[in-house]
């Protein structure tokens, strides 16, 4: 994540607007998905604009953001920093306070294991050590081929289905290794 | 809109309804358990026996017993079946017209239903939470009209303050006090906000709400916007609760439609708005300072109080912020008046409670109950006990700024004073069963890791006390601890909790306290060399306790 | 302008209404410990370190953000309070990697002054020996996490008395650290005006000038706080 300790001579002499071009360019080698990307930067001053470019809405946009990008990347944070007018450091500052802004692009599917008290007392964590074992990922990341990650979450407020998991958004609840691990395997395989 | 208006409206959604009604809870907890084929059974059965003109499928928001989902039920036998399969679903529509069913019927003399004394959840069951007409049909923004058009702010607020509500967000606050404090700062922009950023693992009341009956929580947050004289409401809600999100969204969408917000409401001078904002995954943002830090777009850090919020708020102007349950307490009060409130529950606690009863209990479920009810009745009577027979052995409230109450002391009254003195918080209504085989090290580390990773890291004790607090407890917990560990987790629980900037580093040492409290004996059993609580050494070592 | 009158550790003390506790003890001549506070700069309460005992009030509160009201009467050293603050100490030393042997501000560092005021000489919690960077990419001056204590006193004066904005804090919780523009090396900052506030206001060796080598660090807080009474009052003569 951090870049500090890079050799300044690769990083440094470029400014940013430029490098943000120099990004854009790279992408450009394929038409369509420069088009995509104009689209979805339109979708996002779009969100600006209803704000009123207010600096106050800079949560609202970076939601925004992640729901049209997938994940912060660099280009897309500066230009909320250019569209808000906010200074660079503070919506960076932003984004990697809150967890469910991503930073990093994520997997095709989601498993979320709830890890709230009541799935806790009712054998979470070693739900979460087994399906850390079966994808041989740890809690938080992805797999190498970008298939499917994996997350814990604080509580999803099923309590009563406890232990529960999320896989692609559709709630399960009482599960056991074998059965998550099924779900897991029947949602990759679609 | 006038009363005229309202009445009719009401009156219509009677004249619309067919003689029989079946309904499905779409709650989470049903729905993974099969609510969604019930409902395509429930609807199958209908068009089949062309009953379209006499039976009306619809959903409702969450029914309480979440432990034996899907739960429907008849209207207006008023008969409720449990754990309902897609399979019964057709002999549950045949028994509008006599038929028989082999789908369980709820006892609704069990004590989970007889000791509930439903007032927030007064329409549960009763309403579809995405239908604005069925909300009005049972009295719904009545109160708001009676604020605004019999009462004065000034009495409005005196009606809040004889209730003797407080704060249900776990704080404890009158909230009475609080509405007349902002009340009586000077005219001008002022504002509301609804705290539903309902943080604590193992809670689920205000999701619940906000998914059951969401106009309930506006009607409360226009009539405090009246009483205190602001004009712009805030929900801040989870981006973890999308359902809740989605109803509470189409409520003021609606809301706004029949002109119950917006400006001039029920021809009055009130102007109301609310929007929603949603949080990104950060526990600390339930404070109240970080909370209007986040609204505002920023990091969610914590300030220092005073100034509270009732003085200086949002954008710096004076800002009303009570949790959700609070909001949904308002229009009953309005509607029987303070007196009728304060009539119920216990000296030092007024009215009744939501819990969220879950963990290692036959009977999983959302309950409202009278304060002064005993956590026995709750976790003994209501809740069936711990599963296959098993023993309670401590009852959890206030999640992790919360503490454990041992089961010798279960006949403790749920009240603000009573579970405070037993080291324990009303909380916001999170209560976790343990059963004999919970390790209490273990909860209090499961605890203090929830606090390390939500920390927000501004202030030193709690940003480094609790990596601290959870190292000690996790060597505690491995067996690798000393007599001389013990010692500094007690110390430094006390300086966390007295340091610390905000309400998450001020409670976040209550389960380690508690369990001390109560369990000391097995901290002491798990040191490497284990001792009695008077801190003799059980087992004649040649080695003394390390230093 | 009305004036309250307080006690600070039995010290009668008169000031303007609307100052800090912290104000007016600097007034009867008490000395408070503080590390997050820099005059000049706005107050956040972070570093806990001035606590103080208020008569009446049960919770301790911080002196740097607490108003002055007429008839305080205020404690600034207790048995509790030193026990407190030496393990406000304790913790933060141990958060970081604070080696005094090897550091510019060696002798010149406000956690090492403190450290002695509170009579702390080692910690009684382990060290987490965090791994934390160097940035060491500015033409003029460097960054080492290592000795940040995360005061946000250069986030402050970057924003408030520069008006440039580099610094801000990102992550959260023990992940907190300083970040400059897009967690990009501080020299690629264009906002930067290498204006040097951030390296007087730092109070430990976390941020340096490049030449300085152990011991050298020579912070002139004070300059801060002249820059901005000149500002704001016109007193352009230190």
């Amino acid at each position: 994540m951090s870049v500090q300790n890079q050799p300044t001579a690769t990083v440094a002499p470029e400014k940013p607007q430029k490098s943000a071009s120099d990004n854009k360019s790279k992408k450009s080698d394929n038409k369509s998905k420069k088009k995509e990307s104009d689209r979805r930067y339109k979708a996002l001053d779009m969100t600006m604009k209803r704000h009123h470019y207010e600096a106050d809405a800079l949560i609202e946009v970076l939601h925004k953001a992640q729901d049209t990008f997938g994940y912060l990347e660099e280009d897309v944070l500066r230009h909320v920093a250019k569209g808000l007018k906010l200074p660079l450091s503070r919506v960076y500052g932003v984004a990697t306070f809150y967890h469910l802004f991503s930073l990093k692009p994520g997997g095709e599917h989601t498993c979320v294991v709830c890890l709230g008290t009541a799935c806790h007392v009712k054998g979470a964590s070693e739900l979460l050590a087994d399906l850390e074992a079966e994808l041989g990922i740890k809690v938080g990341e992805t797999t190498s081929d970008g298939k499917i990650s994996l997350l814990g979450a604080r509580c999803i407020g099923t309590c009563g289905l406890a232990p529960a998991i999320v896989i692609d958004e559709v709630v399960s609840g009482k599960q056991t290794s074998e059965e998550t691990i099924k779900q897991i395997k029947d949602a990759l395989a679609q | 809109m006038d009363i005229n208006e309202l009445h009719a409206m009401a009156e219509q959604e009677q004249l619309r309804r067919k003689p029989h009604r079946i309904r499905y809870c779409t709650s989470a907890g049903c729905v993974s358990a099969g609510a969604i084929a019930v409902k395509d059974g429930l609807k199958a059965a209908v068009k089949d026996g062309k009953l379209d003109n006499e039976i009306e499928i619809s959903s409702v928001g969450c029914m309480g017993l979440c432990a034996r989902g899907p739960l429907v039920k008849v209207e207006p036998s008023e008969i409720f079946y449990e754990n309902v399969t897609a399979e019964q679903a057709a002999s549950v529509v045949s028994t509008c017209h006599g038929g028989a069913t082999d789908a369980k019927v709820s006892d609704l003399e069990h004590p989970f239903w007889k000791l509930q004394q439903p007032i927030v959840l007064e329409n549960r069951g009763r309403i579809n939470p995405e239908r604005i007409e069925e909300y009005v049909q049972v009295g719904g923004y009545q109160s708001l009209h009676k604020a605004l058009t019999d009462m004065t702010p000034a009495e409005v607020v005196e009606e809040m303050k004889k209730s003797g509500l407080r704060g249900r967000g776990g704080g404890g606050y009158p909230t009475g006090l609080k509405w007349e404090t902002v009340a009586k700062m000077p005219p001008g922009q002022k504002y509301v906000i609804c705290n539903a950023d309902e943080g604590d693992p193992g809670a689920f009341m205000d999701r619940s709400i906000l998914e059951s009956d969401p106009h309930r929580v506006l009607e409360g947050m226009a009539i405090a916007g009246y009483a205190v004289g602001a004009t712009h409401g805030f929900v801040y809600t989870r981006a973890e609760y999308p359902l809740a999100i989605k109803h509470l969204q189409k409520a003021i969408k609606q809301a706004k439609k029949f002109e119950f917000l917006g400006s001039q409401i029920f021809g009055s001078g009130f102007d109301f708005k609310v929007d929603i904002r949603i949080g990104a995954g950060a526990f600390v943002c339930g404070e109240e300072t970080a909370l209007m830090h986040s609204i505002q777009g920023a990091r969610g850090n914590p300030r220092p109080r005073p100034p509270y919020p009732a003085a200086s708020g949002l954008w710096d102007c004076p800002t009303l912020i009570n949790n959700v349950e609070s909001f949904a307490n308002v229009a009953p009060i309005v509607r029987n008046g303070g007196d009728w409130y304060a009539s119920i529950g216990t000296e030092d606690s007024k009215g009744t409670k939501v819990f969220a009863l879950t963990g290692k209990i036959t009977n999983t479920g959302l309950i409202e109950v009278p304060m002064g009810t005993t956590l026995r009745q709750i976790v003994e009577e209501m809740g069936d006990g711990v599963p296959d027979g098993g023993v309670v052995k401590a009852v959890q409230t206030g999640g992790p700024s919360g503490g454990c109450v041992p089961a010798d002391l279960l006949d403790t009254p749920v009240e603000y004073k009573s579970l405070l003195k037993l080291g324990a918080i009303m909380g916001s209504g999170g209560m976790i069963v343990m059963d004999e085989g919970t390790k209490m090290v273990e909860i209090a580390r499961f605890y203090m890791e929830f606090c390390r990773e939500e920390t927000c890291g501004k202030c030193v004790p709690c940003r480094t006390g609790t990596v601290q607090l959870y190292e000690l407890l996790d060597k505690i917990s491995k067996g690798q601890g000393t007599a001389k560990d013990v010692e500094q987790l007690e110390k430094l629980s006390y300086m966390v909790k007295e340091m610390s900037l905000c309400g998450l580093g001020q409670t976040a040492p209550n389960p380690i306290l508690s369990t001390l409290d109560y369990f000391k004996q097995e901290y002491l059993d798990l040191l490497q060399s284990p001792a009695d609580l008077n801190g003799n050494k059980i087992e004649a070592t040649a080695n003394a306790p390390s230093a | 302008m009305s004036v309250v009158t307080l006690k600070i550790d039995g010290v009668d003390v008169a000031i303007a209404a609307g100052s800090s506790v912290m104000q007016a003890a600097q007034e009867a001549s008490v000395e408070i410990p503080r590390l997050c506070y820099l005059e000049g700069l706005s107050t956040v309460g972070s570093c806990r370190l001035c606590v103080v005992e208020i008569a009446g009030i049960n919770k301790l509160l911080p002196a740097c953000t607490t108003e002055v009201r007429e008839g305080m009467d205020v404690t600034t050293q207790s048995p509790k309070l030193q026990d407190y603050r030496r393990m406000v100490l304790e913790l933060l030393f141990g958060e970081g990697n604070h080696v005094c042997a090897i550091c510019v501000a060696n002798g010149n560092c406000e956690l090492q002054d403190m450290a002695i005021a509170v009579g702390m000489d080692h910690s009684r919690f382990p060290y987490r020996f965090p791994d934390r960077k160097a940035d060491l990419s500015h033409t003029q001056f460097g960054i080492d996490h290592n000795r940040c204590i995360l005061c946000t006193r250069c986030v402050r004066v970057c924003d408030e008395i520069e008006g440039a904005h580099v610094w801000d804090v990102s992550q959260r919780g023990e992940f907190c650290h300083i970040t400059s523009g897009l967690d990009q090396p501080w020299g690629d900052v264009d906002a930067c005006t290498a204006c040097g506030k951030c390296v007087d206001a730092c109070p430990t060796g976390a941020i340096f000038r490049k030449n300085d080598t152990t011991g050298e660090k020579v912070g002139d807080r004070e300059k801060l706080e002249f820059l901005v009474k000149a500002r704001e009052n016109r007193e352009w003569v230190r």
